[in-house]
């Protein structure tokens, strides 16, 4: 009766060597490296650039253990932290040979050193938490009333346009926290101002207020639109952001949208924090200005003698180009701009909307410059770069433009997204900081693994001792969750913190427990008087039950932490949730087969060594129940 | 090796009143301290900054406290954390200042009075953020205790899952008592821990009350406190090992898991000692109060019997 069929052996069998192969990656641990990728959305990594990186370093004369190239960027493996640091200064000076504007980003980081093959099976190291890596961990809060103000601001710039566009006169538009009202003198103006607006601003919902001489309307931004422009603003944030943190030098930094309004942002291995925090806080801005084309002007420039209100910019790719100083339009009167296609070329193009007071500057400047070229400018830390120069072809109006010309798919598209991305879209604040020294996130991983071996080992010790072979059948059992827990932890690449570790602990010191009742469950079998044979087969079925419902309490636990913890607390559920989860199949099938494998043959058992089995005689109250059966 | 030798089912039930005064005294001062004393909430919850420093020698407190002084703060705590190297400094949060710009400040004061600190980690939460977990915590317990209830509710019996959720909430009551009266630091990781030993306390009068289903099933002639003297007497052995084994690993935690993983420990230490308390000495009485009997669970049987009978006397 103790015996599994053979698909049961060979299930587990599998598992345990899958388990084996996932969380090897761990002991080879991670080797240093330098990675080198593109400062600039413009910028592509490619296998050029990865020729570069190999001929740098061949004439620095170091040696490396491997170059390869992913969607991060280059990275080359190094033998040790030293070489490792030689060769980030050699790349450093070789793809960025003007430090004030980084073309690149030279970072330090770890790879993986398991061999190639473990690699290509995706099995990687655990991925570790900052707490365990050290570097800087930021909640930044979205200003959603921010945004909208900011929003509410432009729109009523809009309303004023449009009412003078109609020939509507009011006495005044004005926003007054999160409405705009627009007053009238009389009611037939007002009415038509109403039917106006209704037809130029879908977004909003019109109110009419007071009477006699003194008669508003009020206009409110629909729930819906509130809700797109929050959305909106926060991924223009976290697009924003990615950018800038480009430029710190971060090799696997971490930026999410968390919840309705929030942004985490994790920089592995930063402590730089005050830099961190001017660059996330910095704001860039959009310019269009025009271009000085007249002849010799850009010759004088160069010669360091520049014509009057003007300046001399780098255009994409190289050439100088002379810009005016007067601004034509910022980038505050840009409300999208999306990568397409020119409808009669079928050239690649970016279409950029303008709000309608942009519109009607645009309209003019255009009409006043056909034949002359624009320059678009993004302005960052007082440094300027010309992103495109088109020339005007005519006049352009309706707030609707087109970039075309000499650009490929990806160059439209990156210039869209450099477009959009150039400013935040709503001011943020930090609302939590967490900085952790390298020193102590390596005292962490000591001292979680140290908790770890030690609990293990004195449990283990406990129960091969009380339970003799089936104390051994039960730490191999507890083994196999650990082997199994690492390996699925490895495999969803969940991180690692120290709660999650503790976790891990805290899992196998529970996870002993099912064992404990299967194994207390024979015994009382063998108690009862029943042959060895029936008793482990009932012991596991009767302690089944028990096992299961247990599991569900703790599991229900688990998960509510998992639901409503956040940082740490969410870290320590799920691991403790997937232990739970590993728990039952090592602790039920993994020894069970194990106890089969060892017992299961023997036809004539008449002894199993699970320890004494004490017998108190026929005494009442075990006796009372023992009859019963 | 058998540590218990049991001759005969041991009279718990006997003692009922006796545990469940003592758990109830328990319980009572634990709720006083919590009134009077209050929990000692971590930066998390509170919001504020935190900042842990290093020296390469032990620390001048008084020097440290004396920087931060010079240097404007006020209401801050200077506190060696885990060895007389390591400095905790804790700060308020205060409206007017720049919490972003803390840190740093703090480090500059540092450097010029008390040089040589070496900063291992800051952690700053704003007021809104502590408010969300506080709120986020009491979510969880509060489905933590739905969610158990139901499932015993459908596993077993209503009696069983009220039952066992007093005795359980007992437990996290009186670990906070704990938090209260030696004003340990109560942070998310301890609410963590206090949350998975309710899941594992529950665990605990899941196994008795499993083996009380069973005896019921099993046996006639016995009365309802013998029933639940005999399945706590046979799942005793369990019942200390497998604490004992957790407590093994918990143990290890204190040990070797230093500083931060301390109060966590603890909170887990205290919750395994009175969840072996509550869930086998409260939990079964109380079963036993709110009139659980063997009809609850033979009841489908009784049926086709009474059924048969019918049929006997037609």
């Amino acid at each position: 009766m103790n015996r599994y069929p053979l698909w049961k052996y060979i299930t587990v069998a599998i598992a345990l060597v899958l388990g084996f192969v996932y969380t090897l990656p761990n002991f080879f641990g991670e080797s240093p490296a330098v990675q080198v990728s593109s400062a600039k959305a413009t910028l592509k990594v490619d296998q050029k650039t990865l020729a570069r990186v190999e001929d740098a370093l061949k004439g620095a004369g170091i040696t490396h253990d491997g170059i390869q190239l992913d969607f991060n960027g280059v990275k080359t493996r190094l033998r040790d932290t030293d070489t490792q640091l030689k060769a980030k200064d050699i790349l450093e000076r070789t793809f960025n040979p003007d430090p004030a504007d980084p073309q690149y980003v030279v970072a330090l980081n770890l790879l993986s050193a398991s061999p190639q093959w473990l690699t290509a099976l995706h099995a990687l190291p655990m991925y570790l938490g900052l707490d365990l890596r050290g570097g800087v961990h930021f909640l930044l809060q979205v200003d959603m009333k921010g945004a909208l103000t900011k929003r509410l601001d432009s729109v009523s710039a809009d309303l004023r346009t449009v009412l003078r566009d109609k020939n509507i006169r009011h006495a005044g538009v004005n926003r007054e926290g999160d409405r705009l009202v627009v007053k009238f003198r009389d009611t037939e103006t007002r009415d038509k101002a109403r039917n106006a607006i209704a037809d130029s601003q879908p977004d909003l919902v019109l109110a009419e207020q007071g009477e006699g001489s003194d008669l508003r309307l009020v206009a409110t931004l629909k729930p819906e639109a509130q809700k797109k422009i929050g959305e909106f603003a926060l991924k223009q944030n976290i697009t924003t952001l990615h950018n800038r943190i480009n430029e710190l030098g971060v090799a696997e930094p971490v930026i999410q949208q968390q919840g309705a309004d929030r942004i985490v942002v994790q920089l592995p291995g930063v402590q730089d924090t005050a830099k961190a925090k001017d660059i996330l806080g910095r704001t860039a801005t959009l310019e269009i200005r025009m271009v000085d084309d007249s002849p010799g002007a850009l010759e004088a420039a160069l010669a360091g003698n520049p014509p009057f209100g003007t300046e001399v910019y780098t255009e994409r790719g190289g050439q100088p180009l002379l810009v005016k100083k007067q601004v034509v339009l910022t980038g505050d009167r840009l409300t999208d701009a999306q990568p397409g296609f020119d409808n009669q070329t079928q050239e690649p193009a970016v279409h950029l909307t303008l709000d309608s007071a942009g519109a009607r500057i645009f309209k003019d400047i255009t009409r006043d410059n056909v034949g002359k070229r624009m320059a678009i400018l993004l302005i960052e830390k007082g440094k300027g770069e010309v992103v495109t120069a088109p020339v005007i072809r005519t006049e352009i109006g309706g707030g609707r433009v087109q970039i075309s010309g000499r650009m490929s798919s990806m160059e439209a598209n990156d210039t869209a997204l450099l477009l959009r991305a150039g400013s935040l879209a709503a001011p943020m604040d930090i609302v939590e900081e967490r900085t952790i020294g390298p020193s102590l996130g390596a005292d962490n991983i000591k001292k979680g693994f140290h908790s770890t071996l030690w609990g293990f080992a004195a449990i283990a010790v406990f129960m091969i001792v009380y339970y003799q072979i089936f104390g051994v059948v039960s730490v191999l059992a507890l083994a196999s969750n650990l082997l199994f827990l690492i390996a699925i932890l490895s495999l969803l690449q969940a991180t690692l913190t120290l709660p999650g570790i503790a976790a891990i602990a805290l899992t196998l010191g529970m996870a002993i427990d099912a064992n404990v009742l299967i194994n207390e469950r024979i015994r009382e079998e063998l108690r009862a008087g029943m042959p060895p044979q029936a008793a482990i087969s009932e012991g596991y079925e009767r302690a089944f039950g028990t096992i299961l419902d247990s599991n569900i309490t703790t599991l229900i636990a688990g998960l509510a932490l998992l639901i409503f913890g956040s940082g740490p607390v969410r870290g320590f559920a799920v691991v403790h949730c997937l232990g739970i989860l590993t728990s039952i199949f090592s602790s039920v099938v993994v020894s069970r087969s194990l106890v089969n494998l060892i017992y299961g043959r023997q036809k004539k058992l008449t002894k199993v060594a699970i320890g004494q089995i004490w017998k108190p005689g026929n005494s009442a109250g075990t006796a009372a129940v023992n009859g019963q059966k | 090796m058998e540590f218990f030798r049991i001759k005969k089912d041991i009279p718990f039930m006997r003692h009922a009143l006796k545990f469940n005064i003592i758990s109830l005294v328990t319980f009572l001062l634990a709720v006083a301290f919590l009134l009077t004393k209050g929990l000692h909430l971590s930066v998390e919850f509170t919001g504020g900054t935190l900042i842990e420093v290093n020296y390469q020698q032990a620390a001048d407190l008084e020097k440290i406290r004396g920087a931060l002084g010079k240097s404007g703060f006020s209401d801050f705590s200077v506190q060696n954390f885990g060895s007389s190297q390591d400095v905790m400094i804790r700060l308020p949060l205060k409206g007017d200042q720049n919490t972003s710009q803390l840190g740093e400040a703090v480090m500059n004061s540092l450097n010029a009075e008390a040089p040589g600190a070496q900063l291992r980690r800051v952690e700053f939460v704003g007021p809104q953020v502590g408010k969300e977990l506080a709120e986020n915590g009491a979510m969880a317990l509060l489905l933590v205790v739905i969610g158990i209830v139901i499932y015993l509710a459908f596993r077993f019996e209503w009696r069983f899952s009220v039952s066992a959720i007093i005795a359980n909430l007992h437990d996290v009551i009186i670990i906070l008592g704990f938090f209260a009266f030696f004003q340990w630091e109560f942070s998310l990781s301890v609410l963590a821990a206090v949350l998975a030993v309710l899941g594992y306390s529950v665990n605990e009068s899941v196994v008795v009350f499993d083996r009380v289903r069973e005896t019921f099933k099993k046996s006639r002639g016995l009365t309802t406190p013998q029933v639940l003297d005999h399945a706590i007497t046979s799942t005793i052995s369990r019942t200390i090992i497998t604490h004992g084994s957790t407590q093994l690993m918990v143990l290890s935690m204190l040990i070797f898991g230093g500083e931060t993983l301390h109060y966590f420990a603890m909170a887990l230490t205290i919750g395994i000692c009175f969840g072996i308390y509550s869930s086998v000495l409260v939990a079964s009485p109380l079963v036993m109060w709110l009139g659980v009997s063997r009809e609850q669970f033979i009841k489908p049987k009784k049926v086709i019997e009474g059924a048969n009978e019918d049929g006997a006397v037609v």
